[in-house]
C-alpha cells in the first residue's frame, strides 16, 4: 500500500466517520442524562429529508440545515414527551420513532416532489461544498505532512469541521461546566439532583434537545454535503453503528471521536478489498470487514477491553418521591 | 334453503360480473411504484396499455414481505386476469398460488416459475451490460473502468459479468474494478456508501463507472458527476440525472414486458419468455443529455456488436448459467 492509497482511505474515513461522530455525540448527551435513545437513526433520517427538501425549495443550504435541525428537534421533543413527561419505555419510544421516520420521510418527499420518495438533486448554493483550508495548496510540496494536510484534513465540507469541533466542546460542556456536572449527575442519581433543588425534567429535556440538534447536523450532512438530496432510508443503519461506537467509547466524548474514526476506518477499508488483500496477503471477505465494528463492540461488552458501565439511571424514568 | 339459494345466486352473479370484466392487474414489489427504475418502468408499461386501449387495470403496491401471498390471492379471487408481478421475490409464492387458480393467467418478471398458467419473463441483462461495457471502454482514457453492484446476488453478478466482457472486447488490457455495496437488502438504498465506493474506484484510476445498484446508484452517479468522471445508469434511462456526465444507461424494458402481457390479456402465452437485444428487451440509452459524450464512431461500433449478438455471432456469457465469469472475478 503506497502513501497515496493510505491518504485516500483516511480521507474516506473522515467523511464516513462524520455522521457517526455527530450521532454518537448526540447519543452521548442523551444517555449521560439517563435517556436511552435508539431513535438516532430516525432523527437523522427526518433531518436528511427536511434539509434536502427545504434546501431544494429555497435554494439555500443554510435554510435547509435549519429545517433539518428543526425536524430532528421535533422528533427529539416527541421522544422527550413520551419518555420524560409520560415516563414511557425509552426503547419502545425510540423504535417507534425510527419506524415513523422511515415511512413519513418517504411519504412527504413523494407527495412534495413525486420522485419516488427522493428529493430532487441539489446544486450550487443548495449544497455544502468542499472547503479548502488555508495554506493547503502552499504546503502541498512539504513531504509527508503536506499531502496529508491537503488530501485528508482539507477539502471537506464545513460540517466535518463543525463535527470535529463538537468533540472538545462536548468534553468542556460535560466536564467543566455546571450544566455538565448536573447533566452527568441526573444520569447517575436523579434523586440527588432533585434533592439539590434542580429540575430533573428540565435537565433531561435540555439533553434530549442537544441530541436533536446534533442528529440534525448529522442528517443534513448526509443529504446536503455527502449526497445531493435525500433518498429512502439513506442513513442505512448509521444510527445503530453510532450507538455501538458510544458503548465502545464508554460514554466519553474524546473516546467517541476515536471510536467513530476507527469504525469509519473499517468502513473505508471495506470499500477497498484490494488494499486489504495486498496488506494481509489473504482474501478477506468484505462482509467480515463490514461486521468488524459490531464484533469489536461485542468484545468490549464482554469485558475484554475494560468494562463499559452505562450511566446508572439510564433507561429508567424518574418518579419523584412523595 | 331459499336463503341459501338466493345467496348462491348472488355470488354466481358476482362471479359472472368479475369474469366479464377481467381487468389485468399488476403488483409492484417493495421498491415502490415510483422508484425511478424497475417498478416505475412496469407502471409506465401498464399506463401505456391503458392509454392505448382505454382499459383499466388494478394495481397493488407491496408494503411488506408478509403481504405477497395475500396480495396475489386477493387479486386472483377478484377476477383479475392476467396478474402481472414485478420482481424475483414473488417466485416461491407464485409457485404455491398459481395451481389454486388454474383459470387465471399469471406473469412474473425476472424469475422462472414452472407452472402451466404462468408466463415467466426474463431479461438478457448480460447482453445490454455488454454493450454499455463496450461504451465504457471506448470512452475511458485511463484504461480502467468500474462496476458497482447493489446487493451481492447472482443477478447483479450477471450485470457485472456482461459488462466486463464488453469492456474486454474493446480493450483486452483494461482493468475492471468490481465492488458490491453489501449483502443485505439495505445495500439497495445506501447512496452514501455508493458515493464512497465511486470515489475509491476513481482513486484506483477508474474514469467510467457502471452502477447496477438501485437507490445506491443515485449516489454513484452523483459522486461521479462531482469528481468529474463518467457514469452509466441502469434499468430506466438515467441520463437526465446529470446531463453531460452520464455516459449512457443500460435499459431493461420492463415496460415492454408489462405492456405485452396486458395486451395479450386472458390469452397470455405461458412459458418462459426471454427478452434480449433481438426483441428490444434490453439496450442502451441515447438522448440529448449524452449526445456530446458518445461519438458516431463509438455508437457505430456498439451497434455493430449489437447486430452480432442478435445474429448469434457473438455469444455473451450468462453468469447465472454456471456461476462463473470468464472476464472478471467476483
Amino acid at each position: 500500500m503506497d502513501y497515496n492509497t493510505l491518504l485516500q482511505i483516511l480521507d474516506s474515513t473522515l467523511r464516513l466517520a462524520t455522521p457517526l461522530l455527530l450521532a454518537c455525540l448526540a447519543g452521548l448527551f442523551s444517555e449521560r442524562s439517563g435517556i436511552f435513545d435508539i431513535g438516532l437513526e430516525g432523527k437523522m433520517l427526518a433531518a436528511a429529508m427536511a434539509s434536502g427538501a427545504v434546501a431544494f425549495l429555497t435554494g439555500s443550504v443554510w435554510v435547509g440545515l435549519l429545517a433539518g435541525i428543526g425536524a430532528s428537534l421535533a422528533f427529539a421533543a416527541i421522544h422527550g414527551l413520551a419518555s420524560i413527561t409520560f415516563r414511557g419505555n425509552q426503547l419502545i419510544s425510540g423504535v417507534a420513532l425510527n419506524f415513523l421516520a422511515s415511512g413519513l420521510t418517504v411519504l412527504i418527499a413523494q407527495s412534495l416532489f413525486k420522485q419516488g420518495g427522493r428529493t430532487p438533486p441539489l446544486t450550487g448554493d443548495a449544497r455544502f461544498n468542499p472547503v479548502t483550508l488555508p495554506f493547503a495548496d502552499a504546503l502541498q510540496g512539504v513531504p509527508i505532512i503536506g499531502p496529508f494536510y491537503h488530501e485528508v484534513i482539507s477539502g471537506h465540507s464545513l460540517l466535518v469541521y463543525v463535527a470535529l469541533a463538537m468533540v472538545p466542546l462536548s468534553w468542556w460542556v460535560l466536564n467543566r461546566t455546571r450544566f455538565g456536572l448536573r447533566l452527568r449527575a441526573v444520569g447517575e442519581n436523579p434523586a440527588a439532583v432533585d434533592t439539590a433543588g434542580v429540575s430533573v425534567v428540565g435537565l433531561r429535556f435540555a439533553a434530549v434537545a442537544i441530541t436533536g440538534l446534533l442528529c440534525g447536523l448529522a442528517g443534513a450532512y448526509m443529504a446536503t454535503a455527502l449526497q445531493a438530496g435525500f433518498g429512502k432510508d439513506m442513513t442505512a443503519g448509521r444510527g445503530y453503528i453510532a450507538l455501538a461506537a458510544l458503548i465502545f467509547a464508554k460514554w466519553r466524548p474524546v473516546a467517541a471521536l476515536w471510536a467513530c474514526l476507527l469504525f469509519g476506518f473499517f468502513q473505508a477499508l471495506a470499500l477497498r478489498p484490494d488494499v486489504v488483500q495486498a496488506v494481509v496477503q489473504v482474501k478477506v471477505p468484505v462482509p467480515f470487514l463490514d461486521a468488524l465494528p459490531y464484533v469489536l463492540t461485542v468484545i468490549v461488552l464482554a469485558g475484554f477491553i475494560g468494562k463499559a458501565i452505562p450511566p446508572r439511571a439510564g433507561g429508567e424514568p424518574y418518579v419523584k418521591e412523595r | 334453503m331459499t336463503f341459501m339459494k338466493s345467496l348462491m345466486g348472488a355470488s354466481a352473479v358476482a362471479l359472472a360480473a368479475g369474469a366479464a370484466l377481467a381487468e389485468p392487474a399488476i403488483i409492484f414489489d417493495l421498491g415502490g411504484k415510483f422508484d425511478k427504475s424497475f417498478n416505475e418502468a412496469a407502471f409506465n408499461g401498464a399506463t401505456r396499455w391503458a392509454q392505448e386501449t382505454g382499459g383499466t387495470f388494478k394495481e397493488l403496491e407491496m408494503q411488506s414481505e408478509a403481504q405477497r401471498e395475500q396480495a396475489l390471492r386477493r387479486l386472483a379471487e377478484a377476477g383479475a386476469n392476467p396478474v402481472v408481478m414485478t420482481g424475483f421475490a414473488f417466485g416461491d409464492v407464485l409457485n404455491t398460488v398459481a395451481p389454486d387458480f388454474p383459470d387465471t393467467k399469471f406473469a412474473i418478471i425476472d424469475m422462472v416459475v414452472d407452472q402451466p398458467n404462468v408466463k415467466s419473463v426474463v431479461f438478457n441483462e448480460h447482453e445490454g451490460s455488454y454493450l454499455v461495457g463496450m461504451m465504457a471502454a471506448l470512452a475511458s482514457k485511463t484504461g480502467t473502468v468500474g462496476f458497482i453492484g447493489g446487493m451481492d446476488i447472482p443477478l447483479i453478478r450477471k450485470f457485472g459479468c456482461g459488462y466486463a466482457q464488453g469492456v474486454k472486447a474493446v480493450n483486452p488490457d483494461a482493468k475492471i474494478i468490481i465492488n458490491m455495496t453489501g449483502t443485505t437488502p439495505a445495500a439497495w438504498n445506501d447512496p452514501v456508501k455508493g458515493a464512497e465506493l465511486a470515489k475509491g474506484q476513481k482513486a484506483q484510476g477508474a474514469d467510467v463507472i457502471y452502477a447496477a445498484a438501485g437507490g445506491t446508484g443515485v449516489g454513484v452517479l452523483q459522486a461521479a458527476a462531482d469528481e468529474g468522471i463518467l457514469s452509466i445508469g441502469v434499468d430506466s434511462n438515467q441520463n437526465y440525472l446529470h446531463p453531460g456526465k452520464v455516459l449512457t444507461s443500460m435499459l431493461k424494458r420492463v415496460d415492454n414486458a408489462v405492456y405485452e402481457a396486458f395486451k395479450e390479456g386472458e390469452n397470455l402465452a405461458t412459458g418462459v419468455h426471454v427478452m434480449g437485444l433481438a426483441n428490444d428487451g434490453v439496450g442502451y440509452a441515447m438522448d440529448e443529455n449524452n449526445a456530446s459524450l458518445v461519438t458516431p464512431e463509438m455508437q457505430a461500433q456498439v451497434d455493430a456488436a449489437a447486430e452480432k449478438i442478435k445474429s448469434g455471432e457473438i455469444v455473451v456469457h450468462d453468469y447465472m448459467s454456471d456461476n462463473t465469469c470468464p472476464a472478471a472475478t467476483f
